[in-house]
């Protein structure tokens, strides 16, 4: 055997070395690898604002859960809301293996300090809307996920695989439910177009604002943390839906629209930027709601909470 | 707001897929006792019966080797290359070998 001097722990040219050589090979980064503080830092950020969206995701539909329209729906849709929920649960504990706690994580999001996806600011107005999250806004997070299954972090990674499992049969069952109503009477076919009318932009600021006004892209690109681009990712939904919503019936509204057999993609307009920024920043129709109502289901679980402790620490000591 | 108290311990989560298979890690959760974790587990990890069997470890009771000690612990196997069938040469004309 070869008698090698051990590395130092403050060596950090060798393990900067180290670090990027199995990035350049494709292979994963591990919890207890040694990593640059911005790479932990940029997959804190990015996996909490995610494992964020998932647990506010659940308010949007989670409102017409009781209003469902038959007992098959309500079934579905209760089954999709708890998935968002163990979604959210498998990218906190990918979080915490970066070294910050659940209840950091926690406190983050109701104070602000940390963002969740803008989509879910807008508010689900009738029951199609249902149906449209399912196939627009959960189709442009499954365009979105689907490259973050080879993400460099494993435990990212790794929830990714298990999110996108699950995601299909969200789309799915959405494209479903609006394929009922469009083959039902004319008023629920207007309600159809009415929501798709309305998410269809907010669901193309999904994949973020243009490579251009994108800084950090390049960075997470270098490090293998995002595998395409926002505008790749965008283009690629775009020409994925154009003959989903034909198949569908309805109008995407988009005068712009239009396929470009030179680029063999389709040309589309810009979504409202500054619309998105101050939806970003807190201006949305539901930012205030959705944040009061997660910090109240903090604060009334409080005594379930404490009572689970109480009871595990009188038996551990019984 | 009402502070967030103390966290429950955190659990890694092993899932055996079916009868014949080894448990799987499949991830992580907190809860208050051992028997909270296998409820979450359940809920958590096989809403879709991904499993026939859960093992929920307390993460703190884990031991595990160093990355940093990665090389000269698993050095020992570096060099022993006749542990593997492919170090031995034998005639293409030897069956069943």
């Amino acid at each position: 055997m070869t008698a090698t001097p051990k590395t130092s722990p403050d060596d950090g040219p060798d393990l900067l070395a180290a670090f990027e050589q199995t990035v350049a090979r494709h292979d994963r980064i591990e919890p207890r690898d040694w990593m640059p503080e911005k790479y932990r830092s940029t997959l804190v950020r990015q996996i909490a604002q995610h494992a964020h969206s998932e647990i506010i995701g659940m308010q949007p539909e989670g409102n017409w859960i009781t209003r469902a329209p038959s007992l098959r729906r309500k079934a579905i849709l209760l089954a999709k809301v708890q998935d968002e929920a163990g979604h959210g649960l498998y990218l906190y504990s990918a979080c915490e293996t970066l070294g910050v706690s659940r209840r950091e994580l926690t406190e983050r999001l109701v104070s602000g300090k940390q963002k969740y996806s803008s989509i879910f600011n807008y508010p689900t107005l009738s029951y199609a809307d249902v149906g449209t999250i399912g196939w627009l806004v959960d189709g442009a997070a499954i365009c979105n996920q689907v490259p973050l299954c080879r993400t460099s972090y494993g435990p990212y990674g790794r929830s990714m695989i298990r999110i996108c499992k699950e995601e299909s049969f969200h789309q799915r069952q959405g494209f479903e439910l609006l394929a009922t109503m469009m083959r039902g009477t004319d008023a629920q076919r207007a309600m159809v177009q009415e929501s798709v009318d309305r998410f269809w932009w907010p669901a193309l600021m999904m994949f973020g604002p243009p490579d251009a006004d994108s800084p950090n892209t390049v960075q997470s690109m270098a490090w293998g943390i995002k595998r395409d681009t926002n505008d790749e990712l965008r283009q690629k939904f775009v020409d994925m839906t154009v003959p989903q919503a034909k198949a569908l019936g309805v109008t995407l509204p988009d005068p712009d629209l239009v396929w470009n057999e030179e680029r063999g993609h389709h040309d589309f307009g810009q979504p409202d930027w500054d619309e998105f920024y101050a939806v970003v920043k807190g201006s949305g129709p539901c930012n205030a709601q959705r944040i009061a109502h997660r910090r109240k289901a903090l604060e009334d679980g409080a005594w379930v909470r404490e009572a689970a402790t109480a009871f595990a620490e009188k038996e551990r000591t019984a | 707001m009402s502070e967030i108290r103390d966290e429950w311990p955190l659990y890694e989560i092993f899932v055996r897929g079916k009868r014949g298979l080894n448990h799987v890690h499949v991830g992580s959760l907190h809860a208050a006792d051992d028997q909270m974790a296998l409820r979450h587990a359940r809920d958590v990890y096989t809403r879709r019966n991904e499993g026939v069997s859960i093992w929920a470890v307390r993460a703190d009771a884990i031991a595990a080797s160093s990355p940093d000690e990665k090389d000269p612990l698993f050095a020992p196997a570096g060099d022993k290359v006749y542990r593997h069938p492919t170090f031995y040469s034998i005639p293409d004309d030897v069956p069943h070998m």
